[in-house]
């Protein structure tokens, strides 16, 4: 699968704020089997030093899923979403996320590329919160994969 | 430095609830059917949910489920999940690669699935100091 390598650099407007509850911080931690009381118990997250409860490293996805949406569903793109794998991922916190954030994401196409018959593509969301405050950095690497 | 290794177990009613905590409703983590249709052994666990468990490992060897400040890793192969009561299991084992002056700890991380890796270039960075 070919994607258009004229992509790279390509911004994507910042989506709607996503409400961090902490309802759905209890409840992703429960499914990772994250039983610390962080994430479960504000006053053991204000101990800490946090707002509220704290999400585990890898709940940004939560979040970004919109934003990612946005990207794979770019008609212009093209991507054929039922051969995407996932390829790489990674979080740069500059804080954890805490219930009551409001966060908006951002994302910018930083690779494409074809080899081998399968499509890369790495994007970048920076998540921040509605007043501006940068939260984290998650970039992802998808692979399309070229018909056998 | 290596830390003591982790065994998470994953069974089809871990990735169910994944599903459902995280949005992630592709097929290829709850259908059989679907997941062989695409070319896989059956159905796999979301890379995300590896992820997770991972970073679990991470902030259980930190001590503090806030430390992390970098985590990354590349999806190398799919982790199976059988559909029985044992599932599967994923262990995951790390080095200290450096600690640094300001209170930063780098880890290397290894995970694998019945022998196997998973995760390639898996990494993070831990604060160590409060």
């Amino acid at each position: 699968m070919s994607l258009d390598p004229s992509f790279v650099g390509r911004t994507y407007p910042p989506t709607a704020p996503y409400q961090v509850g902490r309802e759905k911080i209890r409840e992703f931690a429960t499914a990772i089997g994250a039983t610390d009381p962080v994430h479960h118990d504000p006053a053991a997250a204000q101990a800490l030093g946090h707002p509220d409860v704290v999400a585990p490293p890898t709940f940004p996805v939560v979040v970004t899923m919109a934003a990612s949406r946005q990207i794979v569903e770019d008609p212009a793109l093209g991507v054929d979403y039922s051969r995407v794998v996932h390829g790489d991922q990674r979080f740069a916190y500059t804080r954890p996320v805490v219930a009551g954030d409001e966060l908006v994401c951002a994302s910018t196409i930083e690779d494409v590329s074809t080899r081998g018959g399968h499509g890369f593509l790495t994007t970048r969301t920076d998540v921040s919160t509605v007043a501006g405050e940068p939260v984290v950095a998650v970039w992802s690497k998808i692979v399309v994969r070229g018909e056998a | 430095m290596e830390l003591p290794a982790k065994t998470f177990q994953v069974t089809r009613a871990d990735l169910v609830r994944y599903a459902g905590a995280s949005g992630d409703f592709n097929p290829i983590h709850w259908s059989d059917r679907f997941a062989t249709k695409v070319g896989l052994p059956g159905v796999i666990a979301h890379g995300m949910f590896t992820m997770a468990l991972v970073g679990r490992a991470i902030t259980e060897w930190a001590g503090a489920p806030d430390a992390v400040v970098d985590y990354n890793v590349r999806f190398t192969r799919p982790v199976v999940v059988p559909d029985d009561d044992q599932g599967t299991e994923i262990e995951v084992t790390a080095v200290v690669r450096e600690v640094t002056e300001d209170g930063l700890t780098r880890l290397e991380v290894t995970a694998t699935c019945l022998g196997e890796k998973v995760l390639s270039q898996a990494r993070a960075t831990i604060r160590t100091a409060r």
